[in-house]
């Protein structure tokens, strides 16, 4: 070795490599550089993400507070039960509109006992202080319990769509002097109410659980059916995707022969999984709809739909998770004698699970955000009765969460917008769970080899 | 494995479910304009009935009618929603489809208004006006040119000298067709650009028509495909322009919104009623007569619609811009009796 280096020719450096040298600033230049795009384009997709996220959260945080408007009332039951014998069948008959003047009568009743001064105001306009939902709720539960006629107590009822909207500060006196639905005035006796403490702003436990409603009373429209839908589709696309998911990764992955055949189904998965998801709606209205007679705004139907937009993505992922088993476990199991079953469900599924898991969860949270599909098969639509229990409610109409959105964001009235914005910050919450429960589940099994 | 059974035997019980249980609510579906006087409706239905909220669904009148005239059994939908009236090719698949009798219902007319940002000028509307500012070629100095104005004050020197920009409903809205006969065809004869396409294809009226309804596309009249909410978002954006937009929707948002005249007459409830307000048209839903007594709830969702307590002038769905129907009592009785529509005349 000494040899070698004393007969070759000894080339001073031209420069230290702690000196730097032109091309060596350049590369570092170039890094920098580089370095600097990386953060600019994070930087950029950060901003429009928080861009989006103030711009829904400042519309839609206002929609899980709510306006409500508290008064005794006397269940009375002159004009509740007119036949006078409690006869839930006879109680019937008196409609909502009933109802609203027992509400009306008691609400202006306790503006006078408390010397609420409706100066200048037209019954009408008093009237109109409170939702046009909270007739049907009275009406609902003193049919249900019928014992409470001629009691009296406090009821808390909705206000208002407007005067709740004066309450958050979108509906303002300049508004209401334009506005059809509100009067300045009744914005001044929305202060007195507030100042008496008839009128208050809490926390909407309803938004959550309501059904949707009319353009007529923004104020009630909930999520409740809309989650119910979303959770039972949620479960069918799990029961249904993750076994054949599963099955046919473990089945093309593990025992089917590498051929002709085998390779036109792969390609065709992956094609499957950048279709767009209108087709799988379409597909969907023909076959589960019109074929297999299966009924419209169904939960089954969206969720067979979903389940065919997921199953290429669940399959990818699978396939990947049990790849990513190293061959010397299977080796090792089936040179103890296992079979080619035993190894696979004994050791090469239990250490894919993970893999399998996170990729079934990332599936059903794209298919969770998915309106197209439903639009063709009759989701998209004003649903009021929430879907019954499993299993014959996976049968009744139900609409989406982001269907909902949807919905929402093309009704008429302003104080819709609020409720649409809503609606997303509750889809973005249940993705987000979602989202996190998968890297959890990844960073506590997954086992690297 | 297990899951395999679980799901497999979930899909069996959905199946035969299906099979057994026969659909109690209502399905509706249909016109865009129309739903939300049908969610009103259903949602006091829900309310005041034992039978369960009618399920309403939008997607536009066509598509509705197709919907309707699919066939007659459990999976298909009892009642189309229309802003328009049925036509020959829908009634003709009904037909084959062996949808038999369909009873037209007529509720109620519904206005259509031109308005913009509520800070800008004030506008009053003629159809010529609109036709002039809109059309692809205008009669100037008795001859037809590729339409030359650019301002609202080239058209009619009493405007304010702004931009013209108007967002039209897109060609799949049942309201883009009274807004091309009642506002276009209409201006194209008041400022008799008829005549002069007539004489130009030898007194072919069709001919004429069509050329009449051909909107210019330079970027000043812009087809919004989607609802009324993103017309409301373009003319927001830009306070230059001018929307088209149904009564209703305007009476919902009059906080930003600032309504121009037609023929002098302000649009209203009222006017429309009295036929004074020209650009209004009628709102219509079908019925599929042989789900009557079929689907529970049908029929009795059909009158609630039609009882004075609801479409009736001083009802819930007047007081969100409905034009009530004044032969509504006529109306009543033919539903009562269940009379099926006769043919197109």
């Amino acid at each position: 070795m000494t040899d070698l280096s004393a007969s070759l020719p000894v080339a001073k450096p031209k420069n230290s490599i702690l000196t730097g040298s032109d091309q060596m600033r350049r590369r570092n230049a170039a890094e920098f550089r580089f370095r600097l795009y990386g953060l600019a384009a994070i930087s950029v997709s950060m901003a429009v993400l928080a861009i989006m996220l103030w711009t829904i959260f400042s519309d839609g945080v206002s929609a899980f507070k709510q306006a409500k408007i508290s008064f005794p009332l006397t269940f009375s039951s002159e004009i509740l039960d007119p036949a006078g014998n409690g006869d839930r069948a006879e109680m019937t008959k008196v409609t909502t509109v009933g109802y609203a003047r027992l509400l009306t009568t008691a609400f202006r009743a306790e503006l006078q006992a408390r010397g609420i001064s409706t100066e200048g105001l037209s019954d009408k306009e008093i009237n109109d202080m409170l939702s046009k939902h909270a007739p049907g709720v009275l009406r609902a539960e003193v049919l249900g319990n019928t014992a409470i006629l001629d009691t009296t107590r406090t009821v808390e009822v909705l206000a208002a769509g407007r005067i709740d909207g004066y309450l958050k500060g979108r509906v303002t006196r300049e508004t209401a002097e334009r506005d059809g639905q509100v009067t300045p005035g009744m914005l001044d006796l929305a202060d007195r109410l507030t100042e008496a403490g008839m009128l208050r702003s809490a926390f909407n436990f309803d938004f959550l659980t309501n059904s949707d409603a009319s353009d007529q009373r923004p104020e009630a429209a909930g999520l409740g059916v809309a989650i119910l839908g979303s959770a039972y589709m949620m479960l069918l696309v799990v029961l249904i995707c993750v076994p054949v998911g599963v099955a046919t990764s473990i089945y093309l992955e593990e025992f089917a022969p590498k051929n002709r055949l085998t390779d036109v189904i792969e390609v065709n998965i992956s094609n499957l999984a950048a279709v767009p998801s209108i087709v799988f709606g379409i597909l969907g209205l023909a076959v589960f709809i019109n074929f297999a007679k299966f009924p419209q705004s169904s939960p089954l139907v969206g969720a067979l739909v979903l389940s065919l937009m997921t199953l290429p993505t669940i399959i990818i992922a699978t396939r990947a998770a049990i790849r990513a088993v190293p061959p010397s476990i299977r080796d090792a199991a089936l040179g103890v004698g296992a079979s080619k079953m035993q190894t696979v469900f004994h050791h090469v599924l239990p250490l894919a699970a993970p893999g399998i898991l996170t990729g079934t969860i990332l599936g059903l949270a794209s298919a969770l955000g998915e309106t197209a599909p439903l639009l063709l098969i009759g989701m998209v639509a004003y649903v009021d009765n929430y879907p019954g229990a499993p299993i014959e409610g996976f049968l009744d109409p139900a609409t989406a969460l982001p269907v909902q959105v949807y919905s929402w964001a093309s009704r008429s009235d302003p104080a819709f917008i609020e409720r649409s914005s809503g609606a997303i910050i509750v889809l973005l919450g249940f993705l987000v769970v979602m989202n996190v429960t998968a890297i959890i589940l990844r960073r506590k099994f997954e086992r690297r080899w | 494995m297990k899951m395999f059974k679980i799901s497999a035997s979930a899909l069996a019980i959905a199946a035969a479910a299906t099979a057994a249980d026969a659909r109690d609510q209502v399905q509706i579906t249909g016109s865009s304009t129309v739903l939300p006087y049908a969610t009103i409706v259903a949602e006091a239905f829900g309310e005041n009935f034992d039978f369960p909220t009618p399920v309403v669904e939008g997607g536009g009148s066509g598509a509705g009618r197709k919907k309707l005239c699919e066939g007659v059994g459990e999976n298909t939908v009892d009642i189309a929603n229309s802003s328009s009236r049925i036509s020959q090719a829908d009634l003709d698949l009904c037909a084959a489809n062996g949808v038999g009798e369909i009873m037209e219902v007529r509720f109620g007319y519904d206005g259509i208004v031109f308005a913009s940002d509520v800070n800008g000028p004030e506008f009053a509307f003629t159809p010529g006006h609109i036709y002039n500012a809109l059309a692809a070629e205008v009669l100037k100095d008795g001859a037809i040119v590729a339409n030359p104005h650019t301002t609202w004050a080239e058209v009619d020197p009493a405007f304010a000298a702004q931009d013209i920009l108007v967002f039209v409903p897109g060609t799949k809205h049942g309201t883009r067709e009274v807004f091309d006969q009642k506002v276009i065809i209409a201006g194209c004869e008041e400022t008799g650009a008829m005549e002069a396409f007539k004489a130009a294809n030898n007194g072919d009226e069709d001919a004429a028509e069509a050329a009449c309804m051909k909107l210019r596309t330079d970027g000043r009249s812009i087809d919004i495909d989607g609802d009324y909410t993103e017309t409301l978002q373009r003319v927001d954006a830009d306070k230059n322009g001018i929307g088209v937009f149904g009564l209703s929707f305007y009476q919902n948002n009059t906080d930003k919104l600032r309504v121009a005249t037609m023929g002098g007459v302000v649009p209203s409830t009222e006017t429309i009623a009295a036929g004074d307000y020209p650009v209004s048209r009628p709102l219509y839903f079908y019925v599929k007569k042989a789900h009557i007594g079929v689907i529970p709830g049908l029929k009795e969702y059909v009158e609630f619609f039609l009882s004075d307590d609801m479409a009736g002038p001083n009802g819930p769905l007047a007081a969100y811009g409905l034009v009530s129907d004044p032969e509504l009592a006529a109306t009543q009785a033919a539903v009562a009796a269940e009379t099926p529509m006769g043919p197109l005349n």
